[in-house]
């Protein structure tokens, strides 16, 4: 059996919500309800729920970009990374491709700029892109393009554990298959775990080996990809699945 | 992806570089000495020999309004420079970090904006005394607090935006992330806000040098020569007029100038 690569052990977090006015009572909003779970090496975990369930919370809590009230996370990747939905504030406008490939390498330190740049062209090669793009601004790139160049920036240091975070919502459906098939490779090459975050069931039942279904800040449902969606047992699962036009297949 | 620069750029471009041309011309040769006096072409008008005329000490305007564009850019250089400096900091630190300490700068900028920046010169230059490199340290000072609050409301937008996230998760410390990642991404707005500063600059240091606190004489400033102007202006309209000309041409440069940037 693998080892572990991520535990998640009931986190809390709330936010307090904006007042209305300046004497009402500042309301608190429980996003994550004591969540808990465990991911292994080199697997995919699909991540499901509507918006605002408190997925992305739980990203940024996991890779450190927001504190849990309660609650312990443990990862054991040393450059956990995440890609995000939009592929077109995830990348810096300002910096060639070069550049932003380039720097993680060079916060990191220990490297010359030729071998950073060798580095930075073999990734670019590695996600499917020409080396001349490398000289490009983010602007004068495709969604599909970014997408690859913001996959590629998060592998640079070879972290183990990935999250991507709606990482193809944004993109056309054709778009759509080649990033999944890229993440998937990636995954065999660089035996990456990835933790997928989507509200798109076919997606996540192509990409996935566990399954985890949230509604509003809790797990509901886990198991494997195809016990969960051929076996639901919770009524929310259940709905997702026909409103994805899954279920209703193996009815009729 | 070649985009057609505006018709504000070109003009702008256009009018800014006969200016530095113009300035930097005057740095190394003037038609004659700017302060040599004599009495015999005292208020002249225009001539062959002396193409803008004498003023009342008999100087060539000419001359003077070359070195003295040169003193008012300077000035406007220097000032602008200074504000942008500063307000880079300022702005960067309280945007990024936001917190008490935003709060605190931001009031005190808040109660230095409420005076005009010219009216803030004239209490630097009373603490200072007046002079050439006391009319710039003023005046920069004096543009800090509108360049730090252009600067701050850009990192407040940039600092939430996913590239600085992720430059986060690769590891990148505050600093970098304010000076490497965010402030080349305010560059746009921060050029026309210089250029706009320039504007104000070149147009506050004649304020000042009119009412006399400003540059010295005998040295020649755009705004010095004006106020020296206006006792003769029926007498010799020239020597109003052709520093007057050169003092809008220059603001007017700047103006098209940063509206050309801000198109672009």
């Amino acid at each position: 059996m693998a080892n572990d690569i991520l535990r998640v052990q009931d986190v809390h977090i709330s936010f307090a919500e904006e007042r209305k006015s300046f004497l009402e009572k500042r309301k608190i909003r429980e996003v994550l309800k004591g969540v808990s779970f465990t991911m292994r090496e080199g697997e995919v975990l699909g991540l499901v729920g509507e918006s605002g369930c408190g997925k992305s919370t739980l990203a940024k809590a996991i890779l450190g970009l927001s504190h849990p009230d309660k609650g312990n996370i443990e990862h054991f990747s040393e450059h956990p990374q995440m890609v995000f939905q939009d592929p077109y504030g995830s990348l810096n406008p300002a910096k060639k491709i070069g550049w932003i490939l380039e720097e993680p390498l060079r916060i990191k330190g220990g490297f010359t700029p030729q071998e950073r740049r060798e580095k930075a062209l073999a990734m670019l090669k590695k996600v499917g892109l020409e080396e001349t793009i490398a000289d490009r601004y983010p602007n004068q790139l495709s969604g599909g393009q970014r997408q690859r160049v913001c996959i590629g920036a998060a592998l640079m240091l070879s972290p183990k554990l990935l999250i991507a975070d709606e990482a193809v919502s944004a993109l056309d459906v054709t778009i759509q298959a080649q990033i999944l098939e890229l993440l998937l490779s990636l995954k065999e090459e660089m035996g990456l775990a990835i933790l997928f975050i989507s509200h798109d069931m076919r997606v996540v039942y192509q990409m996935s080996d566990r399954v985890i279904i949230m509604k509003d800040g809790e797990i509901v449902e886990r198991g494997d990809v195809d016990s969960v969606y051929f076996n639901p047992q919770h009524p929310y699962t259940r709905t997702l699945l026909e409103a994805a036009g899954i279920i209703e297949d193996e009815e009729r | 992806m070649k985009k057609k620069k505006s018709k504000n750029f070109i003009i702008g471009a256009t009018i800014t570089g006969i200016m530095l041309i113009l300035v930097m011309i005057g740095c190394i040769w003037t038609p004659y000495d700017p302060e040599a006096m004599d009495v015999n072409l005292k208020l002249s008008g225009v001539s062959l020999s002396h193409i803008m005329g004498c003023d009342n000490f008999g100087r060539d305007i000419f001359s003077r309004v070359l070195k003295g564009s040169g003193t008012t850019l300077f000035v406007a250089v220097g000032t602008v420079f200074i504000g942008s400096f500063f307000g880079i900091v300022i702005g960067a630190f309280t945007g990024y970090y936001g917190g008490i300490l935003d709060e605190i700068l931001m009031r005190i900028n808040d109660a230095l904006f409420a005076f005009p920046s010219i009216l803030l010169g004239l209490v630097f230059i009373s603490l200072l005394g007046s002079g050439k490199y006391n009319v710039i340290v003023a005046l920069g000072i004096a543009f800090i607090p509108s360049f730090a609050r252009i600067v701050r409301s850009e990192f407040i937008r940039c600092k939430n935006m996913d590239y600085v996230r992720s430059a986060k998760l690769a590891g990148a410390g505050d600093l970098r992330i304010m000076f490497v990642h965010i402030l080349p991404n305010t560059m746009n707005v921060m050029l026309s806000s210089i250029m706009i500063g320039f504007n104000n600059a070149v147009l506050a240091e004649a304020g000042m040098s009119y009412l006399g606190i400003g540059v010295q004489p005998p040295d020649a400033s755009l705004g010095r020569m004006l106020s020296e102007a206006q006792s003769y202006l029926f007498s010799a309209p020239g020597y109003a007029i052709f520093p007057g000309v050169v003092l809008i041409l220059m603001v007017l440069g700047f103006s098209l100038l940063a509206e050309g940037v801000k198109e672009n």
